[in-house]
């Protein structure tokens, strides 16, 4: 166990505790950075791929795990950001201002939404969500000539400074646009999270009575948390666009809203690394099973293929065994792990018991 | 003419809407959580009457078909909350909305797995026949349907007003400790409501069956009737019908005198209206949590 020896109150709120853990995130940033070195073309778009999920993951995750509003819609707001990213483009603007244009754009469009839907609380914000992915879904079908309607359109390469990052013939250049957004991000998100603002998310989350007492105006809080929530799926949707390369409306489905609740459920609510850890889960399980499928097909005969919807099973099965038996997801297990170690013997099993409520409703009748 | 026949169409589709979100309500009546599988509930009732009652699966009588598919989706519905939904309790609400979300894809899995991905078709007594009153035809099955509806909604209604169980349902949605307290076995109860819900939605299933084939998806009507609760008011036996109503009379005639997208656009912009405007539902039942 390291003591740390608090000599200012800026260490109070500093990102990192020590520079143990600040030399780990940059041990592994400097990893990721050089995967493109030696890693092969599958596993570097398979890299791409959960960096974009976890770029929206953490869209996710200031909204659901630090200011507590549920969103099943999310898919819209990715949805959004790849069209008017790609339509941007089509017109004519470079990617380097399109594509920042497009995450405003979702967040604009967020916040907008969410002035009527923070008056709602709980649930009803949630299906607010889930009407809204329904209308920007035939929205999308609706503007044919911008979005291509059901036929779908294909995404222009990228191409910044005259440096290429098309995705299949510079798949080494996209991975490391996609990683340096995502870093940026994070970065300000994690600032974001020790800053007022931040903290006021979770006052909102916590108890909303409560923060309104200390003089928080929630309505405003809520609104901001959804705006930039939206912002933050939208560039993830600008990037998934591009690295899907071709598609139309089908690509942001309502499964891609409920893939999204997995990646902040299971990763863990209320962490920044939960957005990561749910991202590769997500993206590594169907390669796992498609593994496993052709080596049970070749060794022992068995075809998992013959089951349809089976990655979508074992998903759902996984979300239910978390919800059950650990809510603070794939991040809280291994803070707990952690916790073990740093202070063997003296852990208890209490430290991390859940507050059980009981229910009570303002209801009349 | 034309309108009329709409109207009689919408009023048939809007009470299987509203049947749906009955499930939804009961459950939010008593426990003030939301059951996203409710659609699927719905669907795997429906396939569970069809494997019993169609003469190439088991080939019993239509009426104890439907009997049994009622009793095996109360069991269901009893069973998904004592094993699964009542290990959260007391968490919050929206553990739970994931957790039905995930629970709705295993049933379309089970269901799936049991019976197929290709649409089959319920024989029932009463579709295909159609009544002609003055020029307007009207379905057997859609009289049928609205019928049935009408007795469930007044049944469930008398359940809640006037029974002790659907009492203690009430009480223990709205102060758990309370309800506790009193003697009200909250966890029993809930249990009960659960299967209970489970089949109102093999009554919905069953209706909805009627009108054509069905396949594991047809679960993904639950977000519609979805629509149908809220815009009631979630909670609100009267608001769901009332709710399933407005969305099924409007979804057609959107549909006649608009582009097809508004058409199915139209329930969730008439939601998002009534959320904005008045954000309990018709029949609002919630007030501003006081300090």
């Amino acid at each position: 166990m390291r003591t740390v020896f608090k000599t200012s109150y800026d260490t109070d709120i500093d990102l990192h505790e020590h520079w143990f853990r600040r030399g780990r995130y940059l041990a592994l940033l400097v990893f990721m950075m050089s995967l493109p070195f030696w890693a092969d073309e599958y596993f570097l778009a398979e890299a791409t791929n959960t960096l974009i999920w976890s770029l929206a993951g953490m869209g996710l995750m200031v909204l659901v795990g630090h200011t507590g509003q549920p969103s099943l819609g999310h898919a819209a707001f990715l949805s959004i950001g790849a069209y008017t990213d790609v339509a941007l483009m089509n017109a004519g603007v470079p990617f380097l201002v399109s594509f920042p244009i497009a995450g405003i754009f979702a967040g604009v469009v967020g916040a907008i939404v969410a002035i009527p839907a923070v008056r709602m609380s709980g649930i009803y914000l949630a299906i607010a969500t889930l009407a809204l992915f329904v209308i920007v879904e035939e929205i999308v079908i609706l503007l044919e000539p911008i979005t291509g309607g059901v036929g779908g359109l294909f995404a222009p390469a990228i191409e910044i400074f005259g440096i290429p990052f098309e995705r299949y013939a510079y798949l080494g250049n996209f991975y490391w646009l996609v990683l340096a957004v995502v870093v940026i991000i994070c970065w300000g998100y994690a600032n974001l999270m020790r800053s007022p603002t931040g903290r006021s998310f979770l006052a909102v989350r916590d108890s909303e009575v409560s923060a309104r007492a200390l003089g928080i105006n929630v309505t405003r809080t809520r609104a901001l948390a959804f705006g930039l929530s939206a912002g933050v799926t939208g560039l993830a949707g600008a990037l998934m666009g591009h690295f899907i390369g071709f598609f139309n409306y089908e690509l942001f489905s309502i499964f891609i809203s409920i893939n999204l609740l997995l990646v902040v459920t299971i990763g863990g609510l209320g962490f920044i690394q939960g957005a990561f850890l749910g991202a590769v889960l997500i993206t590594a399980v169907p390669q796992v099973i498609a593994i496993l499928r052709d080596g049970l097909n070749a060794t022992a005969g068995i075809d998992l293929g013959a089951i349809p919807g089976l990655d979508t099973i074992i998903f759902s099965l996984l979300l239910i065994v978390f919800i059950i038996y650990e809510p603070q997801g794939l991040y809280g297990r291994w803070l707990k792990i952690r916790t073990w170690f740093e202070i063997f013997p003296l852990a208890r099993r209490d430290m991390f018991r859940r507050q059980k409520s009981y229910l009570k409703t303002e209801r009349s009748k | 003419m034309d309108f009329l026949q709409l109207l009689v169409g919408g009023v048939a589709n809007g009470c299987i809407y509203g049947l749906v979100a009955l499930g939804f309500v009961l459950i939010y009546k008593s426990s003030e959580g939301v059951n996203f599988a409710q659609g699927d509930m719905m669907m795997l009732g429906a396939f569970l009457a069809l494997g019993f009652g169609n003469a190439d699966q088991l080939g019993l009588p239509f009426g104890v078909a439907v009997l049994a598919a009622m009793a095996a989706m109360f069991g269901v519905g009893y069973g998904i909350d004592r094993v699964v939904v009542r290990k959260i309790f007391g968490q919050p609400h929206f553990a739970l909305v994931i957790l039905t979300i995930a629970l709705g894809f295993v049933l379309r899995f089970v269901a799936g797995s049991l019976f197929g991905y290709t649409p089959l078709v319920l024989e029932t007594p009463f579709s295909g026949r159609n009544l002609n009153f003055g020029g307007v035809i009207v379905g057997l099955n859609d009289l049928v349907t609205i019928f049935v509806t009408l007795i469930l909604t007044l049944a469930l209604w008398g359940f809640f007003a006037r029974t002790r169980i659907g009492l203690a349902a009430q009480a223990a949605s709205q102060n758990q400790m309370a309800a506790y307290i009193v003697g009200v076995p909250v966890m029993r109860v809930n249990s009960l409501i659960w299967g209970l819900s489970g089949v109102v939605a093999t009554v919905a299933g069953v209706l909805y069956a009627s009108k054509g084939a069905i396949d594991p998806n047809i679960g993904l009507l639950g977000i519609k009737a979805f629509a149908a609760a809220v815009i009631g008011g979630m909670g609100s036996l009267p608001g769901a019908l009332l709710g399933g109503l407005i969305i099924g009379i409007i979804e057609p005639i959107a549909g006649r005198y608009a582009p097809g997208e508004v058409a199915v656009m139209s329930p969730y912009i008439i939601m998002l209206i009534v959320l904005v405007t008045r954000p309990g539902g018709l029949f609002a039942q919630i007030h501003a949590k006081k300090v």
